[in-house]
């Protein structure tokens, strides 16, 4: 099936991994095919951070999900094309955080 | 008092619940001790809790009152709280919360912070959800920041900087000085950014973009940066299956897009990547089609070379083929662009296009349907149509009263011949007969009145369609009329076109009968029987009898439609009996009228009632004669000739009467000489109210859109504005709305517009609809202009003004000659 969906004045792109379906909503003039590599990339991130991401990574560390959205896309844009320095800043940006934890897998809160 | 659970100890909890309301009950508990938690103002949890409203927040239950808990996070010393603190705002305030701009004063300090990190988040959530206030406040701090060295920075500040000029376009200018060495960087973070931001004002300023082509040379820079990328080799960091930086690749495209759009000189300097691009690029994987797409999606809307826009529409023939849906969806998109500048390009492919009309997605299924539409033309009318109409039967619901509409505007336009219109139609009628719109009725009436030989035939074959299933309202509607005005054929058994069928009187009453009394019908509907029942009374000769005893049983109807018309036939058989053969005679042929699409003329339906038959003349009576040939007079009656504005005898009039005549339906209000056969009728007043309406709606469905409109006039505070309409079917037409405004301060009353044209043309002045420009501009006269222009000259026109104004008379004279040239060409 087709992974493009029209509502309202927007388009819906949507592309699914296992059990989770990842949607981003894009304007008339986007690229939708480029969306989905947006998408693509973005799992990969997730994918390399936590080590083979699976749904439960996502919901019990739902905020680290966001940091790294927040680093890889700003605005509704791309704001790094590479997957090394998206998750370079991720980690230096992790080790800033307090208190300071041996191991990432500790819950800071 | 103990310390809060963990996030993840909640999120654990949550999860356990086995119903909706276990959940509520868990996450209303755990909102009160936060609350509680809040109001101690403690420091040290604060950030765990808010850590766990959010999770609250994303399962969809408010989180309101943490908004100023976030505020206090992102003001606080600690990396981990102010992280939080901005996600929090992020996803809680907005703009349209009063407590969002309190976030202006942190926001500031931490764009100045020592740690490039507590930098990146200010810029983050600034670039976000800033509001236009915030914007205002702070572009000063991230245009410094667009200038730094660091490229994490700069990168971050260029979105930002979007989002800046997004919300206030106004700061636009202020980001230009930092624009100057965007592109010479090597970091493709700070690249792709700063192409976006460079979009962004380009799209939002010709200034700018003008200032981009020719003083920045923006288009050398940017093909010489995707050259490198395509030419380089392979790069790790950035490469996706075989693809140096698609994301930055894509951008590129796009922003050269802009850059070349109308601009031959950009246009050129771009042709060479561009073919380079589309010929070198991968297909094997999505990325690869991502940037062809970017690509010919440029190519098409620069000033490309011919050699170049074939290569693209090939692509997307290619893509067409292609078995992933995405790739064929986001074909049929593209072709749809460009079917109106390249349509041979475009038709070649049409057999394919039909094809995907029966593909399974729906997605793809509406993109085909439109595309085919605008594909059809005279010579493939035939065998489009059928895989339209076959399209029709099976598809979904929601498709098919589009398909309807357009299966009948193509009809209209390029049928070969009447019979296969009709043919089409009664098809339509019976696939999708509830799905079809409520103008179709009127048209299809109005376009089976009008093929005289066919009548046999289609009354027929609408019979037949009927007498299975009464259930679809608009075929029952135009069988009912058509059996009522043609019963008389239907008995004789006239058909040439097929075999004719046996049916009685009787029979046909009884369909007509059944049609009445069905729960399915509408009130509309059994309108139409009972009408045609009544005109069979003088069609058929042996069930006049029976006829009447139907109309008189529904005198005493509960639906006052019903039982206004049944009356009123009632007093046709006993008082006007004498009259009834002339009233209820067959229709005439109508004059022609281009059928509705989207856009409608006001063509009144059956139900609504038709204007009151007045005798009153038009306003523009036989004065304007007169004065048309004062205008005449004054003008030295050289190659100019008088107009007389609409006589009542004239065209449009009758065409009102017709259309009354349409309806079927006669409100006999007392004089028998209101009767509405188109020779003797003081039909005048109809077109008072039908033309009304016709001037204030476009007139033609395909009309020529952006014609300009002109000031024709403009002096002593009266305006007189031109706007234009013509029909690509009748080049020759262009019809004039003009609207007469008044900005003094007193009423013009007594307003009389007239117009004269040179000899070659023909004008027809329609009625205005007052003669009272109000004052104040508080509202217009309109009056619609026809000018017939065969020969396609320079439209001249002189006009000539009456009116009163502050207790004296007026009188001016002028020559319009600012007429577009498309209003004419």
């Amino acid at each position: 099936m087709c992974s493009f969906l029209e509502w309202r004045d927007l388009k819906i792109v949507y592309k699914r991994y296992a059990s989770l379906y990842f949607c981003c909503a894009i304007e008339d003039q986007d690229n939708e095919l480029i969306t989905l590599e947006i998408i693509h990339r973005y799992v990969e991130l997730l994918d390399k951070y936590f080590g083979s991401v699976c749904e439960l990574d996502i919901i019990f560390n739902f905020e680290k999900a966001y940091f790294i959205l927040d680093e890889f896309l700003l605005g509704g844009e791309v704001q790094e094309t590479s997957k090394k320095n998206v998750l370079k800043a991720i980690e230096q940006a992790d080790l800033l955080q307090e208190p300071r934890h041996e191991y990432f897998n500790v819950p800071v809160y | 008092m103990p310390a809060p659970i963990r996030l993840r100890e909640l999120i654990r909890t949550i999860r356990t619940a086995r119903t909706q309301a276990e959940e509520r009950e868990m996450i209303q508990k755990e909102c009160a001790a936060i609350r509680s938690s809040f109001r101690e103002e403690d420091n040290t949890y604060r950030c765990r809790n808010v850590a766990k409203l959010l999770y609250m927040h994303m399962l969809g239950y408010p989180a309101h009152f943490g908004q100023l808990e976030c505020l206090k996070l992102i003001a606080s010393q600690k990396f981990t709280d102010k992280r939080i603190g901005y996600l929090g705002a992020m996803l809680l305030l907005d703009e349209r919360q009063d407590v969002h701009l309190l976030m202006t004063n942190c926001i500031k300090n931490d764009l100045n912070h020592s740690t490039q990190f507590v930098q990146g988040l200010a810029l983050c959530t600034l670039g976000c959800m800033g509001s236009s206030e915030m914007c205002r406040d702070l572009a000063g701090e991230v245009e410094k920041l667009l200038k730094t060295s660091n490229s994490y920075l700069r990168k971050k500040a260029a979105l930002c900087a979007v989002h800046v000029i997004r919300k206030v376009p106004e700061l636009m200018e202020m980001f230009l000085p930092a624009t100057k060495n965007l592109l010479n960087e090597k970091n493709h973070g700070v690249l792709h950014t700063s192409v976006v931001l460079l979009t962004e004002m380009c799209e939002r300023s010709p200034d700018m973009l003008a200032h981009f082509r020719k003083n920045e040379k923006l288009v050398p820079q940017l093909v010489r940066i995707l050259k490198n990328l395509i030419m380089s080799g392979y790069s790790p960091e950035h490469d996706v299956s075989g693809i140096s930086d698609p994301f930055l690749q894509v951008r590129i495209l796009r922003l050269l897009r802009i850059l070349g759009r109308n601009d031959d000189d950009s246009s050129e300097a771009m042709n060479d990547i561009l073919a380079q691009v589309a010929t070198n690029t991968e297909t094997s994987k999505n990325v690869g089609n991502a940037i062809l797409y970017e690509t010919v999606l440029t190519i098409m809307d620069i000033k490309s070379e011919s050699g170049l826009r074939v290569l693209a529409i090939n692509i997307l023939g290619r893509f067409l083929l292609n078995n992933d849906k995405n790739i064929r969806y986001v074909a049929l998109t593209s072709l749809l662009k460009t079917v109106q500048t390249d349509h041979n390009a475009v038709q070649r492919h049409r057999s394919t296009i039909v094809d995907c009309l029966k593909d399974l997605d729906v997605s793809i299924k509406r993109r085909a349907m439109e595309l085919s539409f605008a594909l059809v033309n005279g010579n493939n009318i035939r065998g489009m149509m059928k895989e339209l109409l076959y399209f029709l039967d099976s598809c979904e619901p929601e498709f098919k009263a589009d398909c309807a509409s357009g299966i009948f505007l193509a009809a209209e336009k390029y049928a070969p011949s009447k019979r296969w219109h009709i043919d089409t139609i009664m098809r339509v009628l019976t696939t999708a007969g509830s799905y079809v719109r409520d103008d179709a009725v009127p048209n299809l009436i109005q376009l089976i009145t009008n093929s005289v030989e066919m009548h046999a035939y289609t009354v027929q074959r609408l019979y037949k369609a009927i007498l299975g299933d009464y259930s679809q309202q608009p075929l029952v509607q135009v069988a009912a009329w058509c059996i009522g005005e043609y019963g008389d054929l239907l008995v004789s058994g006239q058909c040439e076109e097929e075999e004719p069928i046996q049916v009685t009187e009787d029979e046909v009453l009884d369909i007509l009968e059944s049609v009445l009394i069905s729960n399915m019908s509408t009130s509309v509907t059994r309108g139409y029987a009972l009408t045609a029942i009544m005109k069979l009374s003088t069609r058929f000769t042996c069930t006049v009898n029976r006829i009447k005893k139907v109309v008189s049983i529904y005198g005493s109807s509960i639906d006052v439609e019903l039982q206004q018309r049944a009356v009123e036939y009632n007093a046709l058989f006993k008082k006007y009996d004498h009259m009834r053969s002339a009233l209820l005679e067959r229709m005439p042929v109508m004059e022609k009228v281009t059928t509705n699409g989207p856009t409608e003329i006001v063509q009144t339906n059956g139900e609504t009632e038709p204007a009151p038959l007045e005798t009153k003349p038009p306003p523009s009576g036989p004065q304007p004669t007169s004065q048309a040939n004062d205008l005449l007079d004054l003008l030295g009656g050289n190659d100019i000739t008088p107009v007389i504005p609409t006589a009542p005898t004239s065209k449009p009039a009758s065409a009102g009467g017709e259309l009354l005549d349409l309806l079927g339906d006669i409100t006999l209000t007392g004089a028998p000489t209101a009767a509405p056969t188109p020779a003797s009728v003081p039909q005048i007043s109809q077109p008072s109210f039908l033309l009304d309406g016709l001037s204030s709606q476009p007139l033609f469905n395909d009309i020529t859109t952006g014609i300009p409109s002109i000031t024709a006039y403009s002096k002593n505070g009266l305006k007189i504005e031109f706007t234009f309409e013509r029909s690509n079917t009748n080049p020759s037409v262009t019809v004039i709305t003009i609207q007469a405004s008044n900005s003094t301060e007193l009423d013009m009353t007594d307003f009389v517009f007239q117009a004269a044209v040179p000899k070659t043309f023909q004008l027809q002045l329609l009625s205005p609809s007052s003669s009272i420009v109000p004052a104040f501009n508080t509202g217009t006269i309109t009056q619609v202009i026809k000018v017939l222009n065969p020969q396609k000259q320079q439209l001249r026109m002189r006009i000539k003004l009456t009116y009163n104004h502050k207790g004296s008379a007026m009188q001016d004279l002028a020559e319009v000659n600012n007429f577009p040239p498309q209003s004419w060409q």
